[in-house]
């Protein structure tokens, strides 16, 4: 499994790049390959301020639904668009072009709460 | 956990193995739409070994089935098979099955994984009439090779012509060097093809003899993913979804496989007699949805100011259709082709149609 060292993880398997204030914020290679073929990405919190820890959408696999939760407080800026034609884009690169939402962090103290790749590795066995 | 004859073949494939019906039983392989397809347009095989068969022998046989199951058993010939229920005595279904007639006192049943020991208990309790009962279940093992390349990648293996068999038919014949395997041209996933019963001994054989007459045709291993999906667009039920102890065959729309013909008495018939001419409240119907949502086995069926007014049974994004289906139970009135009904996904009520079945035409 393809866990990028340059990436902050929470142990429900969402991923987050930081870029200044902002970040991206996706699912781990692991996840799309547990969930299998994703068929339909929702997000419909753009806008909205989260919490950590809360939902700011929902991933569909042919046979299962999953929340995906904030890894850390802030706003939703933007949603992925590309994900609502082509949602098997996170199976091909969960990293880069299957990121799923742009954020706005609230308090940068939280991101020390998230995992490390080592770490996260861990808890994928 | 049980295993199959096969399960050591699907984990040494990299398949992903979940537990199901007490089984540890492969639910894909190189990725669900992947398989789907492969059996859609070609063919692949499922290790469908789980699957429970019982003998059903003797001059009271055919007695003991027009009691037991819906449909009129006496219409069976030598090498037909006959897709059945058994019908309990509260208006529900104790499962659905296949019935093989042998020759007139020799029956095979094939019955779903997950019912067994309800099914072999039930049958043994209805019979009265003294036919002698076999559960042959942990004895024989069970592929299905689906797909419309399937018949003709499999009469490499075998003398007995194979390829211009009628649908729901089978043979006992010789295949890859084993001899009395029960060939049918049977299966759930309405892509053609056969379904090959073995004794467990010749399983490991027969699946790489299959494997390697299909290698040319493109044959691959297939998961029970694959499987729900591809019966689930042809509109079949699938036992503890939609149906179960308490939907009737006639709510469920399985009217077509209950005969109430003269002189077939069986289990019930009298109230499934009586649901098919007054009509019954609620009826299975299948929908396609006309808002993007995808709809789950459980989800609430809500009228436009939302009340519950039915269930869904199954549901799935189609992987042929590209778009989201479901089955459910919805009140007789909007069960009509075209009635938009609402399905309550998350905290949103989403418009879907009733469509008829099958949801794909091939």
């Amino acid at each position: 499994m393809n866990v990028p060292a340059n990436l902050k993880y929470t142990k429900d398997h969402e991923w987050i790049r930081v870029e200044g204030e902002e970040a991206f914020v996706g699912i781990t290679d692991y996840a799309q390959h547990e969930l299998g073929d994703i068929v339909f990405v929702e997000v419909e919190t753009v806008g909205e301020v989260l919490n950590q820890g809360e939902t700011f959408g929902t991933i569909e696999a042919v046979k299962t639904v999953s929340d995906m939760f904030m890894p850390a407080g802030g706003e939703v800026l933007a949603f992925n668009e590309d994900l609502t034609t082509k949602p098997e884009t996170i199976n091909q690169d969960p990293y880069e072009k299957g990121w799923v939402v742009r954020i706005r962090i609230s308090n940068a103290a939280e991101l020390d709460q998230l995992l490390d790749a080592a770490a996260y590795e861990k808890i994928i066995g | 956990m049980k295993t199959t004859a096969f399960t050591t073949i699907h984990q040494n494939l990299g398949a992903k193995m979940v537990p199901f019906a007490g089984y540890l039983m492969p639910v894909t392989f190189e990725g669900l739409i992947a398989e789907h397809e492969t059996v859609r347009h070609k063919l692949g095989v499922f290790d469908v070994s789980h699957m429970g068969e019982f003998w059903v022998k003797g001059p009271k046989a055919l007695e003991f089935l027009q009691w037991v199951t819906s449909n009129d058993v006496s219409k069976l010939v030598d090498g037909k098979v006959q897709y059945s229920c058994l019908p309990n005595d509260k208006g529900g279904i104790v499962d659905d099955l296949l019935v093989y007639r042998v020759d007139p006192q020799t029956y095979l049943l094939v019955v779903n994984a997950a019912n067994v020991d309800k099914d072999w208990a039930w049958c043994n309790s209805q019979n009265k009439f003294g036919a002698t009962l076999y559960n042959a279940s942990d004895e024989i093992s069970q592929l299905a090779i689906q797909g419309p390349l399937a018949l003709k990648a499999m009469q490499k293996l075998t003398d007995t012509p194979v390829t211009d068999m009628e649908y729901y038919t089978f043979k006992k014949l010789t295949f890859a060097g084993v001899k009395d395997v029960i060939f049918s041209t049977t299966g759930y996933t309405g892509a053609g093809g056969c379904e090959v019963y073995m004794a467990n001994a010749d399983a490991v054989k027969i699946y790489n003899a299959v494997m390697e007459a299909g290698k040319e045709f493109g044959i691959k291993p297939i998961g029970l993913g694959a499987r729900d999906t591809l019966r689930l667009e042809m509109g079949f039920c699938l036992y503890g979804n939609d149906i179960n102890d308490t939907t009737s065959p006639i709510e469920a729309g399985l009217g077509w496989i209950t005969k109430f013909n003269d002189g077939k008495e069986f289990m019930n018939k009298a109230a499934l007699l009586k649901q098919k001419k007054e009509g019954v409240s609620r009826k299975l119907i299948g929908f396609e949805m006309t808002e993007m949502g995808i709809p789950r086995h459980g989800y609430s069926i809500v009228s436009e100011n939302g009340d519950v007014i039915g269930e869904v049974t199954s549901g799935t994004m189609s992987p042929s259709l590209k778009k989201p289906i479901g089955m459910g139970y919805v009140p007789t009135a909007l069960s009509a082709e075209g009635s938009e009904i609402r399905i309550k996904i998350r905290d949103k009520a989403l418009k879907a149609k009733v469509v008829k079945f099958p949801f794909y035409k091939a």
